[in-house]
């Protein structure tokens, strides 16, 4: 047979998108993994029982007038029963593999990493509690080690939300007044994108964080960095910025360590530059990104819980020079 | 055959029209998150009499159809407002604390939209601070019509959204307080 090269060409094409840093294809830690291969098993059983009724349904009306009544009663038991017991046995066959495949991506590890991550409409905050050293809260963004499992603690603060970064572990929820846990692992260093997965509100479409495997190294070092209060102001904009800051209402919401401003509604700012993104994903991490967010909120992210605040010009550029630097 | 036709059309008829009517009841509340730079400036324009109590409300809250005291979207934002910038600290979820309460009927100053706007914007000599650095001018009409609906005596078709904790008080869309007393 002549082989055809523009099909499956174009099947190929679609493969594209089964890799990326947000796709459950493309696993990168074992829970994943074994989500992968679950899914896997599954796709090609229900495709072999689909293709084999079509053949079984193709057969059976090319043979219809060619019967005898007679005839037609027993085959039509013969297949109620055979497809009985198919039943009955690839049902318990995918729930013995469905149950393994819990039990593997449930079991805890040994000397995990802890991170506390609490849902917030509509932004995550994430809190490493300290070793060796003070807790390191920060928000949107969950570094971790590469080979390491970690066991990610999960709460909610006001609505039921869903935690998922799809190439490391499968969805878990957060509950207001439980507390649920998951266990992944990143095998290699890598930057793995997550979405909230429940529907929480207005903005759950733009409730994003990013997960960053680094090596183990570097990760000891950015864990190091973050546990310090934040830079001092550079200059004269900064100072001004820093005190614009702590006296609007910005500190009563932010938290900025080694500043007058200790607010708990909002994100932990101390290390804000740090990030790569503004808004749980919304805004790229820049200056003038800074200063659109801060001048209005309420247009990049209807209904979210930030407040504008209404700030001159000069205002405005001081307190987004002063964040921008704090690496 | 037909005949089953005809009673067919019949139920599509009774079904399928109500429904599209119905579907007309899913628009959304308009929600400006942010009025135009000259609305935001003219909202400021309050005439207050010389003791600062009572006056009228600027030309352009008529012209935008009195929008605050009206819209479950501006009076859910109040209810925000009022948490986000601490009013809470004083006044409590509106029984009163170190600040007086807000739902007894009792009035220093007066539960007209123009004075409760001047309260918040300017504060008041006897312990309330000024908001006018903190918040613009369309938050605190939208605090003031919140702080209206609070301890309104008076019903009304909008009230803003339920809260998610426990209510300590009852809630704003509860029966006027003249005829259910608020304690
Ligand atoms: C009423 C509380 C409140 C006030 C006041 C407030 N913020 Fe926020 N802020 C928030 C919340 C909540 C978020 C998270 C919004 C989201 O992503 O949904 C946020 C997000 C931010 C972010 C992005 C943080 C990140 O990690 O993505 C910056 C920057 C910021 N605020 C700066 C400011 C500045 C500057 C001021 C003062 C002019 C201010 N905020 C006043 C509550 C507040
Ligand atoms: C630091 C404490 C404090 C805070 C914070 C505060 N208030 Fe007040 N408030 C007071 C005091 C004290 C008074 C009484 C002033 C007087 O009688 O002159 C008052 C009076 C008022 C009145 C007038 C009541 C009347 O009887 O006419 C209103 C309305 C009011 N506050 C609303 C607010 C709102 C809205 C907020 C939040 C933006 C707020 N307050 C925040 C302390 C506070
Ligand atoms: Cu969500």
């Amino acid at each position: 047979m002549r082989t055809r090269p523009l099909p499956s060409l174009a099947l190929l094409l679609l493969c594209g998108g089964c890799a990326g840093w947000q796709s459950a294809l493309d696993p990168q830690g074992p829970s994943a993994q074994a989500l992968g291969q679950l899914l896997h098993g599954f796709v090609l059983v229900l495709a072999a029982i689909w293709l084999a009724v079509l053949v079984v349904l193709a057969v059976a009306l090319r043979r219809r007038s060619r019967a005898t009544p007679q005839a037609a009663d027993r085959h039509a038991g013969i297949a109620v029963g055979t497809a009985c017991v198919a039943t009955v046995l690839v049902i318990t066959g995918l729930t013995l593999a469905s149950y393994v495949t819990t039990r593997v991506i449930s079991a805890g590890a040994e000397a995990p990493l802890v991170v506390r991550v609490r849902a917030l409409q509509w932004w995550w905050e994430v809190t490493y509690p300290g070793e060796a050293g003070p807790d390191v809260v920060t928000a949107n963004e969950i570094r971790i080690p590469a080979g390491r499992p970690v066991r990610i603690e999960l709460s909610a603060a006001d609505v039921i939300h869903s935690f998922w970064v799809p190439n490391l572990a499968g969805k878990q929820d957060l509950i207001p007044g439980r507390d649920n846990v998951l266990t992944l692992t990143a095998r290699r260093p890598g930057q793995y994108r997550g979405q909230c997965a429940e529907f929480c509100g207005m903005q759950h479409a733009h409730m994003a964080f990013m997960v960053i495997a680094e090596p183990p190294e570097a990760f000891a070092a950015w864990r190091a960095a973050q546990q310090a209060d934040s830079a001092a102001p550079a200059g004269a904009e900064e100072a001004f910025g820093r005190q614009v800051f702590e006296q609007k209402p910005c500190g009563a919401c932010h938290t900025v360590r080694g500043t007058e401003a200790r607010g708990t509604n909002g994100p932990d700012l101390t290390h804000l530059a740090s990030r790569a993104t503004l808004a749980a994903g919304m805004l790229p991490m820049t200056r003038g990104a800074l200063a659109a967010w801060i001048a209005d909120p309420q247009t990049i992210k209807p209904g979210n819980n930030m407040p504008m605040v209404p700030l001159t010009p000069a205002e405005l550029q001081a307190v987004s020079a002063w964040l921008a630097t704090l690496r | 055959m037909d005949r089953v036709g005809g009673w067919k059309d019949g139920v599509v008829l009774a079904v399928v029209l109500p429904a599209l009517v119905l579907l007309g009841g899913c628009r959304l509340e308009d929600r400006e998150t942010r009025p135009d730079p000259p609305v935001a400036q003219a909202l400021g324009q309050v005439a207050l009499m010389p003791n600062g109590i009572g006056g009228s409300p600027p030309e352009v809250y008529a012209a935008l159809g009195r929008p605050y005291r009206e819209s479950a979207f501006h009076l859910s934002q109040g209810k925000r407002l009022y948490e986000w910038f601490g009013c809470q600290a004083c006044h409590a979820d509106g029984q009163g604390g170190s600040g007086p309460s807000l739902i007894d009927g009792w009035w220093n100053y007066g539960p007209d939209l123009p004075t409760l706007y001047t309260t918040i914007h300017d504060g008041r000599p006897g312990g309330m601070p000024a908001f006018r650095d903190r918040m613009t001018r369309d938050q605190i009409w939208q605090l003031a019509a919140y702080v209206q609906a609070m301890g309104a005596y008076t019903g009304s078709l909008a009230a803003p959204g339920r809260s998610d904790r426990p209510q300590t008080r009852p809630a704003e869309n509860r029966l006027p307080a003249a005829s259910a007393p608020l304690r």
